[in-house]
């Protein structure tokens, strides 16, 4: 027996939203009278931290702390309408909508304050601390909460606003599929050092080097937990997961976790990350949602590698040992093809 | 050790970095409730005769109903109603009819023709889980079994059994026109033979599993204003909605969706199985029902990502160049239609892969075989193809002998360029993540690849539209009489269309992908070049390439394959705290009961059901 050693590259960029539009997404965003925010939606957070960023979103535009914003989600009775979290689509089009909906609250908002402090609304600017002065004269000054409780009890205004984003379904065209789809892509590039075992055929992946073009990092964290496991899904992929492991052919189907195989989170393998921001000029401060794409370079890489590591062309998924030891038979034995 | 950077010094002057929340590591507001376990799934609703719905399923891939003998079921114990599929108000649907793509083609109860192992016929509401399943066992179905299909190949033979009556063919109706989804840029068939080298290759993917910890499920119940709400797993609450309001012929303002904790989605919840379901059994006994997967049919039963099989055909010059890409590609879409043909769309604009290749053609199926419908997944509709796409790469820098990572920034499209779906590429960043990811491995590339950008050598010559062959080959039921080819047409005429046929639509906020100039609005007969002709939109090659031997790191096989072989060397082997009280699924916060399962609420509105949750 004895291992072999391989390396394999990928790259690939991926589409971020519902191909050819047609999906709609709405906010609704209004202020309590203490002066925090309500960010009203029905785009589910499936874990993904659709509730974060919306709600990192919402403080950002308005101008408010984090803290001071809430994210309400999920009910068909309250939130307005959302096309749904597939399609990498929620950062980029509920994103969107909650932009749309934070800058007309601020825009009520800082037309209360102006009415409290007596001065054009244009020359206030918030500080994102919960409080808005009078550009160039810092002394001038009132609280979001007061604005609030002045616009409710005072005024009789809403500090509220109404978002949505679409961009309207598009044609496909018969003959040459010429077509308008997505309207931002984001990048990945991976490589990925593994080893054979000559013997059994198995595969351990070693280490995952990588660089994901995500727009921007709207929150650092969870765009390293998306991006990890997401990864690790991939490898996953390209070497255990089937529902039909003899496809086209439907026997030997899974029907739990022992027999359908996953790696443990003891498995996820050291992956060296390098994220860079190109941020698309139609996307929530560049924003593309890393979710979805942060996956399928890991498949390919895989198999590169394995080539590289012992010259078997795996080009049916998954790569299992039965294939490893079948191709390394054909060949004569393993053939190490240099790294 | 994992490890993680920004580098804020690529791009640096696109961005502007003085924020004041966005790019912060803010914690997610419901943390407290996900690690302490006491955030609320679907399953959590726990209502006061709380009824629960199984199905009796198809044992058969392919199978004529003859006869459903209930009379066993009606009588054993617990069984409080059986749902025919004549009681779904309206029985037959297509997931994306609300967006209008695709025809009706899939009942949520099939009575008639059973078109997949484990498609559901009849659901039963029982008092317990176990009584539903007793029920469905002691239910008989009489079966006429007919000849099956699972390969996608096979499917599209003349001879082939009829998967769906809504598609005939085997195969979904792109355009009312063709029964495959083409692209056409340029001509491959000229390229290929001006070509130094040509690199074949089949690619395979395998159905894979979401493999969500929760499976799908929702819960039920009548309201006492005439309404029905409904807590659910769904990944699209609207779309769950919409689903459910018209198979059950509802105004979907008599239903409540609630939706929240998702224990996982990856594509899988998309589907809008359980809902209906749910919802009808309450209907029709008045009182809460569950349905929900148990793990054996999440992972046979319920749609999993589609198995694709792609073939590539690359024609290079030896300098590393691709100037001609065909893709042959089919989508296993299982019995139904559900999303793949959707996906399809969607893989075809995103041929051919983030590189620009002057000539790019494609044919792309949408095939019906008597499987588990496919659906979405993490990567949808783009995940098989760059499998594709990227194991094809590695076997094109074989061919020439180049090191893998400089041909993909050799061939990667710039800004500015034109794709093959005829929109202007921008934004791109695909070479710095190639340049990045070599320098975080160690895998030496040479300087001047090393020295490329996104930002220039795109456009240009690479922003025409070429002349392009078309050709019609592949009409609808056509396949149904003589076995046609099913990769893109070796003949054509050249495209008397204009240039852009598809009107570019506008966002309401900001625009979408650039549109192709309309210099060439009319065919122009000189597009391509006297010159090297298919070459000419490739950038210029790097002048020390070739001489130049690849980097240790990755010896490459001196040696090319003559042209025209297929590279395969292999067989193909078969800062703030968290706050607690701020979680989103607040809406069973407002009615608490005193005592604990007591019935007959009387504040409008509620449900006559609820008895509190579960983990209070």
């Amino acid at each position: 027996m004895s291992l072999h050693k391989g390396r394999g590259f990928a790259c690939i960029n991926y589409p971020i939203g519902m191909n050819l539009g047609g999906d709609p997404s709405q906010a609704l965003v209004h202020s309590t009278p203490d002066g925090k925010f309500m960010v009203t939606l029905s785009a589910i957070d499936l874990g993904q931290g659709m509730k974060s960023v919306t709600r990192q979103i919402a403080a950002e535009t308005i101008g408010v702390p984090v803290e001071d914003v809430y994210v309400d989600t999920a009910d068909s009775d309250t939130g307005p309408h959302d096309m749904g979290s597939f399609a990498s689509r929620g950062t980029h089009r509920v994103g969107n909508a909650v932009i749309q909906a934070a800058k007309e609250a601020r825009g009520v908002m800082l037309e209360a304050a102006a009415e409290e402090l007596e001065v054009n609304a244009g020359d206030l600017e918030t500080d994102g601390h919960g409080n808005i002065h009078v550009k160039g004269a810092p002394g001038r000054t009132i609280t979001v909460e007061q604005t609030a409780i002045a616009a409710q009890f005072r005024q009789g205004r809403t500090i509220s606003g109404r978002g949505i984003f679409l961009i309207p379904m598009s044609d496909v065209d018969p003959d040459t599929g010429e077509m308008t789809p997505v309207s931002c892509f984001a990048h990945a590039a991976v490589v990925v050092d593994l080893q054979v075992d000559d013997e059994t055929g198995e595969v351990e992946v070693l280490e995952v080097n990588s660089a994901y073009e995500v727009g921007r990092a709207l929150n650092p964290k969870m765009v390293e937990q998306q991006l990890i496991g997401g990864a690790w899904m991939g490898i996953s992929h390209a070497l255990y997961e089937t529902t039909e492991p003899y496809y086209p052919n439907r026997d030997h189907g899974p029907t739990d976790f022992n027999q359908y195989l996953m790696p443990g989170a003891g498995q996820v393998v050291n992956h060296n990350i390098a994220v860079l921001e190109r941020p698309a000029e139609d996307a929530p401060f560049g924003g593309k949602g890393p979710g979805e794409m942060c996956a399928n370079p890991l498949l390919p890489a895989v198999a590169n590698a394995v080539y590289n590591a012992v010259g078997v062309r795996c080009d049916t998924l998954p790569i299992t040992p039965e294939k490893v030891l079948r191709g390394i038979l054909v060949n004569g034995g393993a053939q190490n093809r240099g790294g | 050790m994992s490890s993680i950077e920004f580098r804020k010094d690529l791009f640096a002057d696109e961005r502007d970095d003085a924020l004041n929340e966005i790019g912060k590591p803010t914690i997610r507001q419901d943390i407290l409730g996900h690690v302490t376990g006491r955030s609320p799934y679907f399953d959590d609703h726990l209502f006061d005769g709380l009824l629960h719905l199984r199905c009796v399923r198809s044992p058969h891939h392919h199978a004529r109903i003859r006869a459903i003998n209930t009379r066993a079921a009606q009588s054993m114990p617990g069984v409080v109603r059986i749902i025919m599929p004549q009681d779904v108000p309206n029985n037959l649907n297509t997931l994306l009819a609300l967006i209008g793509f695709g025809k009706d083609d899939e009942a949520l109860l099939q009575g008639n023709k059973v078109a997949y192992q484990g498609e559901a016929i009849v659901a039963v509401v029982a008092e317990t889980e176990l009584q539903a399943r007793n029920a469905c066992n002691a239910i008989q179905v009489d079966y006429d079994v007919l000849p099956h299909v699972l390969d996608v190949e096979e499917a599209l033979l003349p001879n082939a059994p009829v998967v769906n009556e809504t598609y005939p063919n085997n195969t979904f109706d792109y355009h009312e026109l063709y029964d495959h989804q083409k692209l056409r840029f340029g001509d491959t068939q000229k390229a290929f033979a001006e070509a130094d080298h040509i690199v074949e290759g089949q690619y395979q993917m395998s159905p894979i599993e979401q493999a969500p910890t929760e499976t799908c499920g929702a819960i039920a119940a009548p309201e006492t204003n005439d309404r029905y709400v409904c807590y659910t797993s769904t990944q699209a609450l609207f779309f769950s909605l919409g689903t459910t309001a018209k198979l059950l012929d509802m105004p979907s303002s008599r239903m409540h969706f609630i939706g929240g904790t998702v224990g996982g989605g990856f594509g899988g919840k998309v589907d809008s199985l359980h809902e209906p379901l749910a919802v009808l059994g309450a209907r029709l006994t008045g009182r809460p029902v569950k349905y929900s997967y148990d793990r054996a049919e999440e992972m046979q039963v319920g749609a999993p990502r589609g198995a694709e099989r792609w073939r590539i055909k690359d024609g290079l010059l030896s300098d590393g160049r691709i100037i001609a890409r065909q893709f042959t590609g089919f989508f296993d879409s299982g019995a139904y239609t559900r999303l793949s043909s959707y996906a399809i769309i969607k893989g075809t604009g995103h041929l051919p892969g983030p590189y620009t290749i002057p000539n790019v053609s494609s044919n792309v199926y949408c095939v019906y075989t008597n499987r588990t419908p496919a659906t979405a997944m993490r990567g949808f509709g783009i995940t098989g193809v760059d499998f594709s796409i990227e194991c094809h790469m590695d076997k094109v820098a074989e061919t020439v002998g180049m090191n893998p990572i400089e041909l993909r920034i050799l061939n990667a499209y710039r800004d500015g360029d034109m794709k093959a779906h005829r929109r202007t590429a921008k934004n791109c960043a695909l070479i710095e993540c190639a340049q990045v990811a070599a320098q975080k491995a160690n895998w030496s590339i040479e300087p001047q690849y090393a020295a490329m950008s996104s930002l220039q050598g795109g456009g240009a010559e690479r922003a025409q539209i070429p002349q392009t062959v078309i050709d019609d080959v592949g009409k609808i039921g056509a396949r149904k009489h003589n076995a046609i080819e099913t990769d893109p047409a070796t003949n054509g005429t050249i495209s008397s269309k204009p240039s852009s046929t598809v009107t570019p639509v506008h966002a309401t906020q900001a625009m979408g992908d650039s549109v192709a100039p309309v210099s060439n609005s009319a065919p122009v007969a000189n597009v391509i070049a006297a010159t090297s002709p298919a070459a000419m939109n490739v950038p210029a090659v790097p002048a020390t390439h070739g001489q130049t031997p690849p980097p240790q790191t990755f010896t490459q096989s001196a040696t090319s394959p003559p042209a025209g072989a297929p590279s395969s060397q292999a067989p193909r082997p078969s800062p703030a705290p968290p706050v607690v009280s701020t979680d989103a699924p607040k809406p069973v916060e407002p009615y608490r009961p005193q005592q604990p399962f007591s019935r007959g609420v009387k504040r409008p509105g509620a449900s006559p059901f609820v008895s509190g949750t579960r983990r209070r």
